[in-house]
């Protein structure tokens, strides 16, 4: 069985691990360098990504995690879909560039601007797992401003793209790992 | 009317979950906020005195000036708490128009009402509450809560009362799983809080909100301790910006709540902190000069 590592350094990586089981996978909870050798896959979870950042260097997980990225699939949500882009705004900060996608911090603005919406997703997305609406939660979401060539957009919130893949990595900038719909888990443990 | 499916609430509880493994750290004005955000504060609490000035100036401690949390809330961009007093409704009214991210409805302020706190559950803003055990933890859950921290003793720079509440509260969630249906109604009575909640907890074996520690947290061995009784994030007050050097003991707190498990790690986050906020023991604090003792 293929394992799937979460970074757990700060923010919501209890949830993806207990999505990942709803999914039918063992989350492997990612703590140290060492255990990035053990893992076939690897979700950066929401939470603070300056939080992240300063972790991950503290750590001396940054360029490993860059490395990873270049080899294996990496999944983002949130936090984690800033941490995986090649450019990030409001305000600009480092990132592992794992994604050719621009990001904007706090797009929709504060906690009073989150929301959960059900978006349409694309056919392809239907099509690799299941038909129907996706719940999306936004909680101080980032917006992608801008997509490199070969991304695949595989749903879309008030015109912005909001769950993309390229390659073997997957970006929602929403949170699926809090929602009972496995289908965005179960598409990234395609990718392993 | 409180309900965990609704949306309101799953979108407070998410901020809340975002927040797990971080340290939210009090700031009194803009210049101190950056100094937490580049720490790695993964929140900043905005207040105008720090809990240990507040015992110490005494008077009445209210909601924070607006242009200072206006300004807090443009120069960092991690979420921004704000302190409300308990049952003041309309200071967090206000907050809330305001637009910060959480409110702590804080017994660190003069209490407003001595009977009541905030409906909570009627705000579209997410409250964190203190708690010093599963009773006031679920009462505060019922009225909305969507986030318990323990109220430990703020501003005494002693992890004692923290570790109190935290162990006290744990213990009684363990001692519920055990029990039979008809027990719960009982415990329900008991403990002075919903039979839904009672419940969910005997099921669950956790809080089913996010569940942090403050209080009292000065170094990175004290967060490390309130994490390991079971603290999924901290609070410090007094503890950065009281210190000699607060950046970086600011940012040593954060690589301890990471490494709450990792001695090795824990003493390098140790190493060169110069010296802690003052302490105060608990039994020279005056008993009607208690914080913890304002709510129920």
């Amino acid at each position: 069985m293929k394992k799937v590592g979460v970074l757990s350094l700060q923010g919501d990586f209890a949830a993806h691990g207990a999505a990942l089981e709803r999914a039918g996978a063992v989350p492997v909870y990612v703590r140290e360098r060492s255990q990035l050798g053990e893992i076939d896959g690897l979700i950066l979870p929401g939470g603070e990504s300056t939080t992240m950042l300063k972790l991950l260097r503290y750590e001396n997980l940054f360029d490993d995690l860059a490395e990873f990225g270049r080899r294996k699939p990496v999944f983002g949500t949130c936090a984690g879909a800033i941490l995986m882009a090649r450019d990030v705004t409001n305000p600009a900060q480092e990132s592992l560039g794992l994604m050719d996608i621009a990001v904007e911090r706090n797009g929709y603005g504060r906690q009073m601007d989150s929301r959960v919406v059900d978006l349409d997703p694309a056919e392809e997305f239907e099509k690799r797992t299941a038909a129907g609406k996706l719940e999306a939660v936004f909680i101080r979401a980032p917006i992608i401003r801008q997509t490199g060539l070969g991304i695949q957009v595989l749903a879309e919130y008030a015109g912005d793209p909001v769950l993309i893949e390229q390659g073997a990595h997957l970006v929602a900038t929403f949170h699926p790992e809090l929602t009972r719909d496995a289908r965005v888990h179960r598409l990234f443990l395609e990718k392993l | 009317m409180f309900s965990f499916s609704s949306e309101q609430f799953r979108l407070k509880v998410g901020l809340a979950e975002m927040l797990k493994g971080g340290v939210i750290m009090d700031v009194t004005n803009a210049e101190q906020a950056k100094i937490a955000e580049d720490a790695g504060a993964s929140a900043v609490m905005a207040l105008e005195r720090v809990p240990s000035d507040i015992r110490k100036e005494g008077g009445v401690a209210r909601m924070a000036n607006i242009e200072i949390m206006e300004a807090i809330m443009k120069t960092v961009h991690i979420p921004v708490m704000a302190k409300a007093r308990i049952g003041h409704f309309m200071e967090a009214r206000i907050l809330e128009a305001l637009g910060v991210d959480f409110i702590d409805e804080s017994e660190v302020l003069t209490p407003a009402d001595e009977e009541h706190h905030v409906d909570k559950n009627d705000f579209k803003v997410p409250f964190v509450c203190g708690a010093r055990n599963l009773g006031e933890a679920l009462r505060r859950i019922g009225e909305g809560a969507a986030m318990i921290r323990t109220k430990g003793e703020a501003g005494s720079g002693n992890i004692v009362e923290a570790v109190r509440h935290m162990r006290t509260n744990i213990r009684e969630m363990k001692q519920l799983t055990v029990l039979g249906k008809e027990e719960l109604a009982r415990e329900a009575k008991n403990l002075q809080a919903p039979l839904e909640l009672v419940e969910w907890v005997a099921q669950h074996g956790k809080l089913p909100v996010p569940n942090f520690s403050a209080g009292g947290i000065a170094t990175p061995a004290d967060a490390a301790l309130v994490m390991q009784l079971g603290a999924e994030a901290v609070f410090v007050g007094s503890g950065i910006f009281k210190s000699s050097d607060p950046a970086n003991r600011a940012n040593a707190i954060v690589m301890a709540a990471k490494n709450y498990d990792n001695p090795e790690k824990l003493l390098e986050a140790s190493r060169s902190l110069g010296a802690a906020m003052p302490g105060l023991e608990i039994s020279k604090i005056p008993e009607g000069e208690l914080l913890q003792t304002r709510g129920w």
